[in-house]
């Protein structure tokens, strides 16, 4: 339909309206036996009990013709469920849990499943049950809700498309036979369960999926021919390199930077004016460390300061390493490392010929 | 249908119809001035009023507007008085919800509106009285109120609604016949090629009288459109002689 975008919450007014169809043909027309005892209680001063019947409908995969398998989800669920049992003597009511009584089914007169069609090109094709791509392309709706009794429970025609006799009385012949096989399935489903719970076998949703089975996407199998497979594997082997071998040493300028193995010298030209305080070049051979920021992590500057072959990667006197500042409060934390390293640290730096320049703290 | 015969062993309804009569239909078109369209329709004792606006400019968003083809804008309401107890909710309610919505596809269906590209026809239908068939008054007085409005459509839309009673197909249900609880189908039909335009049943009908029951609607259709097509020649042969021709 033109105007049916797939957002759900656009086009809800229109879902809204087959449900409630769908709804309709459970609720309004004795699909439940209403009148007996066990559903209504009226005692003495004319007061009546109502039992309320709650259908929570959670759609978890959207792949076309919701309201289909809505429908039989909604019906399936009400057969299957099972009530408290209840006994009325004049005034009272008493309600029995169900480890007294057993739980007691509704009594269902008839099962209304609903079966959609989507016309296309002006009513030249129909298709049943159509998938999600195909109903974004579809010009209209028909929704047939048929019982196994062959008895129309609703239409409702939807997207302004123009249908003919024929076509109306065509498609609830369709619908009739595609009910009466979901019936059969459902009964057989039905009694499936109770069967497994009677024997005190596994039953529930998860027993309810095939295991085994990929039920999302499914790719046809393509043939490969796998003969030579061996001794291809083995020429690759033979004539490729050996990886180069790798150590990564981090070497830890300030907590928080690092640098790891040499940077690309910098092929950019003569670059007089840019910005000399990138971290990762790695550096020229003057290193600047801010006075009173010392790794506590467990590595000393020391330690680092003493690694054979410091980086050098270009000669250049002008290029010059800062490091920036961390956050103020971590250099806080450590002032009472500082007191010890820093004997260390002179006579270290200045073996290196680093700078010390105060902090702007 | 309980203690009351909603057909009697002589073939005559409640209110004397025969199984396939229709109510005294009466209608008149361009009863207000100030709309594009206007036109009242009366079918037996359900009156219903249209009103037709347009082809204007899209009100509110532009983003709404479709770049091939017009917007039919369609809301009911229903009065407060139009039913035997007082509505609270003439409209907003879920209900005059899908009527509107229900109207719009059947209009959106019979509307040339590849003619009004970008722009928006506004359809307002009042419910004055429900005696049952609300859904085809509405329907008819809105044919009549956009061929007032002078937009083009494809053919007629009449309406009518039938049920299935005692193995005969009844038309054009009354209040106390809707109320019995028996299978309702309406039904929108472009007479000339005798296509549907919308097809709406809630009840149980078993599939072999479905059939009658289309049949029932459909010829019930075409006599409303003889009626219809009457009512428009009238008007026009009224509004020529004032124009003077």
């Amino acid at each position: 339909m033109a105007d049916k975008p797939m957002i759900i919450g656009t086009s809800r007014s229109h879902l809204e309206q087959i449900m409630d169809a769908v709804l309709w043909s459970l609720g309004k027309q004795e699909f439940l036996d209403r009148f007996p005892v066990n559903l209504f209680l009226q005692n003495s001063t004319g007061q009546l009990k109502v039992w309320q019947i709650r259908v929570d409908l959670h759609l978890l995969n959207h792949d076309g013709n919701i309201i289909d398998a809505a429908s039989i989800a909604a019906i399936v669920a009400l057969c299957h469920f099972r009530r408290p049992d209840v006994s009325v003597q004049g005034d009272e009511v008493t309600l029995y849990t169900p480890e007294e009584r057993d739980p007691v089914p509704l009594s269902i007169h008839h099962m209304p499943i609903c079966v959609s069609f989507a016309f296309f090109q002006q009513g030249t094709f129909l298709l049943v049950d159509p998938s999600e791509r195909e109903e974004r392309v579809m010009d209209g709706l028909l929704v047939i809700a048929v019982n196994k009794h062959r008895e129309i429970c609703t239409i409702q025609s939807s997207g302004g498309i123009m249908l003919l006799n024929e076509q109306v009385l065509r498609c609830s012949k369709i619908a009739g036979v595609k009910v009466a096989e979901i019936t059969e399935l459902i009964q057989k489903a039905l009694e499936n369960d109770q069967k497994v719970r009677k024997e005190g076998g596994k039953f529930g949703f998860a027993e309810s999926i095939a295991k085994q089975r990929i039920t999302a996407f499914k790719m046809e199998e393509a043939p490969v021919d796998t003969s030579d497979v061996e001794e291809k594997a083995e020429e690759i082997l033979a004539e490729a390199e050996p990886p180069p071998d790798v150590v990564s040493k981090p070497v830890l300028w300030t907590p928080g930077t690092a640098q790891i193995g040499e940077g690309v010298e910098n092929s950019w030209g003569d670059l007089e004016d840019s910005e000399k305080e990138d971290e990762d070049e790695g550096g020229s051979d003057e290193a600047i460390i801010f006075k009173g920021v010392r790794m506590d992590v467990g590595m000393e500057v020391s330690n680092t300061g003493s690694q054979e072959a410091p980086i050098v990667l270009s000669d250049s006197e002008e290029e010059e390493t800062i490091i920036l500042e961390p956050d103020k409060n971590p250099k806080k934390i450590r002032t009472q490392t500082i007191s010890a390293k820093q004997e260390k640290a002179p006579s270290k730096t200045a073996a290196k010929k680093r700078k010390k320049k105060r902090t702007a703290n | 249908m309980a203690g009351l015969e909603l057909l009697s062993d002589q073939g005559y309804r409640v209110d004397g119809r025969r199984a396939g009569e229709l109510r005294k239909i009466q209608a008149r078109m361009g009863v207000f001035s100030q709309a594009d369209g206007s036109a009242y329709i009366e079918q037996g004792n359900t009156k219903a009023l249209a009103v037709v606006y347009g082809p204007h400019e899209i009100r509110g968003s532009r983003s709404r507007a479709l770049p091939d083809r017009a917007l039919v804008n369609c809301q009911y309401s229903s009065a407060t008085f139009s039913t035997g107890e007082r509505k609270r909710r003439p409209h907003g309610d879920r209900k005059s919800c899908e009527m509107g919505l229900q109207l719009r596809q059947t209009f959106e269906a019979a509307i040339l509106t590849q003619l009004h590209p970008r722009s928006q026809i506004d359809i307002y239908v009042q419910v004055l009285q429900a005696d049952g068939g609300t859904y085809a008054a509405c329907v008819n007085a809105a044919t009549l109120a956009v061929l007032d409005a002078g937009i083009p459509m494809r053919d007629f839309v009449c309406a009518c609604s039938a049920g299935f009673v005692d193995g005969t197909a009844l038309a054009d249900l009354s209040h106390v016949e809707e109320a019995a609880g028996g299978p309702q189908l309406a039904l929108a039909l472009l007479p000339a090629s005798g296509q549907i335009a919308l097809l709406e049943m809630d009840a149980r009908l078993h599939e072999d009288h479905l059939e009658r029951v289309l049949e029932a609607a459909a010829r019930a259709a075409r006599d409303v459109h003889t009626l219809l097509d009457r009512v428009v020649r009238q008007h026009v042969r009224e509004a020529s002689v004032l124009l003077g021709d």
